[in-house]
């Protein structure tokens, strides 16, 4: 399909816009990609980041140095000021996911650089992992399924005692896309929903709660549904964590960062809190060997965004925007800081 | 605690009998409030039991608290051994281990738990199904075992919105499975003994029609003669390779062997299963497969409705033994 770029005068084929690629590709996406621009792919070039981003800043780009990025979240690029010195011709990133904490907000503000995000493309996937995350943390389901793989049924009885969602009081911090198809999820199992977001929403009927210590205090299950950001690094401490409680289980489908990780585990070794479902980590894909073989927590590696629709809504999504930047249009899902 | 069920002529709490698994926790509950003869904690053959029970003085037992899972079968045989039994109460929603035509016939009535553990039934269902269709106790075995790190990501699951779920059985925890699962986008087909009016969810007069037209596929209905392997191979092939059957009914209304057939060969996608035909037998074939979540018949096994059944068990047993009405009556 032809990109909007103009074709040269001399009728040779038109020249499609350099984009920035800094994230690993299935070869759908990389093929939909090359189709429309001129991919100036990191992970594929070998080189580390600097020179990366000279080569495509200068020589290598002309005429057309790259005006859009896509780049991955969760890695270890930071597009912060550094980052945006060395390509100035940098005019829009696109991440690739909900978050987009390995951008720098304000400095892209500062230099009009346009940011997007993936809006709600997979939102409802994530509920729905936060949800089953929830049932299996609760319910055992996972470590019923241990018990049963390794052959324990017929010599061990009955599989320990889960306990019942009905009337669970599910502290949902952070209220946006994700934590709301969560609380909808949830009140069909008969559960109570509390949030705690930056501001109170009008437009629901949950009680809210003006800080996580707060709602940690009133809840039974802590889920962590929002960005990560200054505010919400280490959301959930050692003085959320007291509030929450023996009996209390942490869900987490944000950033590992949300939690301070090694309280968590020293909380859980304790028996201070009562189990944990955990997508993210602080360092993956490495999960903290404590954690490995403990009976009460359900383990994912950060799953809850992939499934094959999702996958494929977000390969559309993420073309919709960059096709929307080159042709002067609004993006789709801008992030403001 | 005295009980408040009438006292026998001799002031001497009521005896009862008790069928139980081993393991089961009802034992000091019931023994507070009545003389338990405890069939396990016998010892004795089946007719030996029965026999004494019948000659027990003062009073012979008039009530039965019979557990499901081959506790024991109460059958015609059963019934004729112990003459003074007018009640039965099963501590399970199923009742397929009671006949209850002979029930009927001899005029003994029957209890079951009545809807004390349906919402965690259906919760379980659909945590089954959340596991199949997003991986989460596969991707859970690829942590533990370090793999992570060292293989990358993990394979893509599948969303769940949007897709059709059958469910076999709209009584009390097929209803709650479908109220659960449109809160996810579901879209939500069923076939029962009849039309349900008061639902808006299309009705399939067979479970071979369902299966066509579903993506996913709940057993929620009891075992009875008509139901017994109502999961069969036509169905299976109806249902189709991109297909997921999750059963937390009772093992035998699946053919368990054409189902490990149909998974070993791809003709269907995968499996939750919280019930087999041979428990705790789970065939050895599936044990190694990813694509199946297995669970030791843990549905019904929360701290809570543990708790409520035995409430239910014990105020069904008092209502009887009172002349009052039972709490959860079966009809046959």
């Amino acid at each position: 399909m032809a990109s909007s770029a103009a074709a040269t005068a001399s009728g040779e084929p038109p020249v499609l816009p350099s984009l920035l690629l800094i994230r690993r590709l299935d070869p759908a996406f990389a093929a939909a990609l090359r189709q429309r621009f001129r991919v100036f792919d990191f992970f594929a070039s070998g080189d580390p980041l600097p020179a990366f981003l000279a080569a495509a800043a200068a020589a290598a780009a002309a005429p057309d140095p790259p005006r859009a990025a896509v780049i991955m979240g969760g890695g270890s690029v930071r597009v912060d000021a550094a980052f945006l010195d060395a390509i100035p011709s940098l005019r829009c990133v696109v991440g690739t996911g909900a978050g987009v904490d390995h951008v720098d907000l304000d400095e892209c503000a500062r230099r009009g650089v346009l940011v997007a995000n993936s809006g709600t493309v997979y939102s409802a996937d994530v509920a729905d992992h936060a949800v089953g995350l929830l049932i299996d943390v609760l319910r055992r389901v996972s470590a019923a399924e241990r018990f049963v793989r390794r052959g324990l049924w017929p010599v061990q009885g009955d599989y320990p005692l889960g306990t019942k969602l009905g009337g669970k009081r599910v502290g949902i911090i952070g209220l946006g896309n994700i934590g709301s198809l969560i609380a909808k999820r949830l009140e069909a199992f008969g559960c109570v929903i509390y949030y705690n977001s930056r501001k109170l929403k009008e437009s629901v009927s949950y009680k809210y709660f003006p800080n996580v210590h707060d709602l940690a205090a009133e809840s039974d299950v802590l889920v962590v549904a929002c960005a990560l950001n200054k505010e919400t690094r280490h959301v959930i401490n050692k003085d959320v964590l007291r509030a929450l409680g023996k009996d209390g289980i942490v869900i987490n489908i944000g950033r590992g960062a949300n939690i301070d990780e090694a309280e968590l585990i020293r909380a859980l070794k304790d028996g201070r809190i009562a189990g944990a479902g955990l997508d993210v980590y602080e360092n993956e894909p490495k999960v903290p060997a404590e954690l490995l073989t403990m009976e009460n927590v359900v383990l994912t590696p950060h799953i809850a965004v992939f499934t094959s629709e999702s996958i494929s809504d977000l390969r559309d999504h993420t073309i919709s925007n960059l096709e929307a930047f080159f042709s002067g249009k609004p993006l789709l899902t801008p992030v403001l800081p | 605690m005295a009980s408040s069920a009438a006292a026998t002529a001799s002031g001497e709490p009521p005896a009862i009998l008790f069928f139980r698994r081993p393991g089961a926790p009802f034992n000091a509950a019931l023994r507070q409030r009545f003389r338990v003869l405890d069939f396990l904690a016998s010892g004795e053959p089946l007719p030996v039991f029965l026999a004494a029970a019948a000659a027990a003085a003062p009073d012979p037992p008039r009530a039965a608290v019979v557990m499901g899972g081959g506790a024991a079968r109460v059958d015609a045989a059963f019934l004729d051994a112990l003459p003074s039994l007018r009640c039965l109460v099963s501590t399970a929603a199923g009742v397929d281990h009671i006949d209850l035509a002979e029930c009927a016939r001899r005029g003994v009535v029957v209890a079951n738990s009545g809807t004390v553990y349906s919402a965690d039934v259906a919760d379980h269902a659909v945590g089954l199904l959340i596991d199949v269709l997003r991986c989460v106790s596969a991707a859970e075995r690829f942590v533990r075992r370090g793999l992570w790190p060292l293989q990358g990501d993990f394979p893509l699951g599948s969303k769940l919105a949007g897709r059709r779920v059958g469910i076999i059985g709209l009584g009390n925890i097929g209803s709650l499975i479908a109220k659960r699962l449109e809160a996810f986008g579901c879209i939500i087909h069923y076939n029962s003994r009849r039309q349900k009016g008061s639902v808006s969810y299309k009705y399939f007069p067979n479970v071979h029609d369902l299966a066509s037209e579903s993506d996913v596929l709940v057993v929620a209905c009891a075992l009875n003669k008509e139901t017994q392997h109502i999961v069969n191979k036509d169905v299976l092939e109806a249902l189709g390779k991109e297909g997921i059957i999750i059963n937390i009914s009772r093992g035998a209304n699946i053919d368990e062997g054409e189902l490990v057939r149909a998974l070993n060969e791809g003709r269907i996608a995968g499996a939750g299963l919280d019930v087999f035909e041979n428990e705790p037998a789970v065939p050895a074939e599936l044990l190694s497969m990813n694509n199946v979540v297995l669970t030791p018949h843990s549905a019904v096994f929360t701290l809570e409705s543990r708790s409520d059944l035995c409430d239910q068990m014990i105020g069904n047993l008092e209502a009887f033994l009172s002349g009052k009405p039972l709490l959860t009556p079966v009809l046959p």
